[in-house]
């Protein structure tokens, strides 16, 4: 900031900043409160530690699945499953997306078959999966795929065909090809679109492999989940719930500093 | 003196699922060198259609287009398009990468442009960050530097408020008038048509034809702004404003 900054625009600053804080604050606040009537419920008896878990128990299992070394096993194997799931998604997905923009013939006859896949709750298919490619890694990054192909298909293909018609007119001006056309200007253009698919596929690819975990049951946060509830450990069911809320909102963090550098790299 | 674009009855219909659209009906005129032409009509007479056809985009439904031997064509649209992701060197650079020209001799020659027409401080800037007539000048660069001998200008001032526009009109046609070259410009505002050029074509509504030619004598004016002050310039314009509006 320059020197000659005025004494108003001081003061409005420092109270941005102040809100900025105060915000913050609260936010700490509801989770610090939130864990404290959990906790203090479950000490008073008022909800049933064994059914509702309590912070302290997640604690105690977290340290005692930690020492085992199980704890980073079945996250490792969410993590890798979740962000294979998603680039792979993602990049199928865009693959597609190019190929129908080339092929507007090709296109209008997917229309129908992208509208209805899209509607449809990709996750009902992983039991099939499991039949074709077996009880296995492959079944769930199946279904992660699925899950989030078929909305990046729809969203980039929008991005691609939302580029002012005219701009194609001046690359024709240039005596341009469909391809340079495509690089200096179409791809480029939907950028934002593909990286807001990759954030939309963060949360969907999870859902996919859970899913997937669930039914498969060899390893990862989705089996500890389920493995949990049937031997009525609600410790590991519910730790493994926050620790799946974390690595999310640490993959949408990740994918954020990728949209920085990608659109740094488009300049 | 060789033309260096002739149109011989040219004729254009748009296809589309709805219908048949005849843009225009018969359309024949010259270009000479050094001459710059407008072409002013009423909103959607088939103006922007005969740029294209002349730059060869569209294939005329009827009669042909014939350019002087060699000649290069450039195209100014609307919109400046400019890229908002790359600079403004590099958006002038667009035209010279897509046509495969672009090396350090050609870099060196928009520089020279940039600088000429001043763009260089803002080379490096992105187009959201300068100004509506700044960012016209950079796509009439961007077109220049491919070296046309031919400039096909299609309402390039229509998207600029009014004194912006004065400002623009005054530059753009000086800089064709610096690097001589050749331009045709279509416009529907009439006092622009009058100030920036020595002949104007006035076209029907669509389907267009040929209305009436005013090749344009203003004693002394040297630029559009001297132009508007000029004593015949009202004449002109009454001219052409009551072509316009003649009702058939
Ligand atoms: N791709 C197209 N398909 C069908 N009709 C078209 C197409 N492009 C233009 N037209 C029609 O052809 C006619 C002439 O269009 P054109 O854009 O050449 O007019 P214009 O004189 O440039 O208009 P404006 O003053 O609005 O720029 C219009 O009636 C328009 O609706
Ligand atoms: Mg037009």
């Amino acid at each position: 900031m320059n020197d000659n900054t005025s004494a108003s625009q001081k003061a409005y600053l420092a109270a941005l900043q102040r809100q900025k804080h105060w915000v913050t604050f609260f936010q700490w606040a509801c989770l610090g409160l939130f864990l404290l009537l959990w906790e203090v419920c479950a000490a008073l008896g008022v909800i049933d530690p064994f059914l509702f878990s309590s912070p302290s128990r997640m604690v105690r299992s977290c340290v005692e699945l930690l020492s085992g070394g199980e704890l980073f096993y079945h996250i490792g194997i969410t993590v890798f499953e979740t962000v294979l799931g998603f680039t792979l998604g993602t990049i199928l997905g865009v693959g597609i997306a190019i190929l129908l923009w080339w092929n507007p013939f090709l296109h209008r006859v997917a229309q129908p078959y992208l509208v209805i896949l899209n509607s449809l709750p990709k996750t009902a298919l992983a039991p099939i999966f499991i039949v074709w490619i077996g009880n296995n890694m492959g079944s769930i990054l199946a279904v992660a795929i699925l899950t989030s192909v078929i909305v990046t298909i729809l969203n980039v293909l929008n991005g691609f065909l939302s580029v002012d018609p005219e701009k194609q007119k001046l690359i024709a001006t240039f005596g341009g090809t469909k391809r340079q056309l495509f690089f200096a200007v179409i791809l480029p253009s939907a950028v934002p679109d593909i990286m807001n698919a990759l954030k939309i596929n963060v949360g969907l690819s999870f859902v996919g492999v859970m899913v997937g975990e669930f039914l498969v049951s060899k390893a990862g946060l989705g089996y500890l989940i389920t493995y949990g509830s049937q031997v009525f450990k609600l410790d590991w069911v519910m730790l493994s719930v926050v620790i799946l809320a974390l690595l999310s909102a640490f993959l949408y963090r990740a994918i954020l500093y990728l949209e920085k550098a990608v659109l740094r790299w488009r300049e | 003196m060789e033309a260096i674009v002739r149109l011989h009855g040219l004729g254009l219909d748009y296809h589309s699922a709805q219908g048949e659209t005849r843009a225009v009906e018969e359309v024949s005129f010259a270009v000479y060198p050094g001459e710059l032409v407008s072409l002013v009509g009423p909103s959607g007479c088939g103006k922007s259609t005969i740029l294209s056809a002349i730059a060869g985009l569209l294939p005329p439904s009827r009669g042909r287009v014939e350019l002087a031997e060699g000649i290069r064509v450039g195209y100014m649209l609307q919109k400046d398009h400019l890229l908002e992701w790359r600079t403004i060197f590099r958006n002038a650079c667009l035209g010279l990468e897509i046509a495969k020209k672009l090396n350090a001799t050609t870099k060196q020659e928009v520089w020279a442009l940039l600088e000429k027409y001043g763009l260089a401080d803002f080379a490096f800037r992105k187009p959201s960050e300068l100004s509506g007539g700044m960012r016209q000048r950079a796509a009439l660069i961007r077109t220049l530097a491919l070296k046309p001998d031919v400039l096909l200008l299609d309402e390039p001032f229509s998207a600029l408020d009014y004194q912006t526009r004065l400002h623009a009109a005054d530059e753009v046609t000086g800089i064709i008038r610096s690097e001589q070259k050749t331009a045709i410009l279509v416009t529907h505002d009439i006092s622009e048509a009058i100030a920036c050029s020595d002949r104007v074509l006035v076209l029907s509504k669509r389907p267009a034809v040929l209305k009436n030619t005013y090749p344009i004598q203003l004693d002394g004016a040297k630029t559009p702004f001297q132009a508007r002050e000029s004593a015949d310039f009202h004449c002109y314009f009454n001219q052409i404003w009551k072509d316009l509006d003649y009702h058939e």
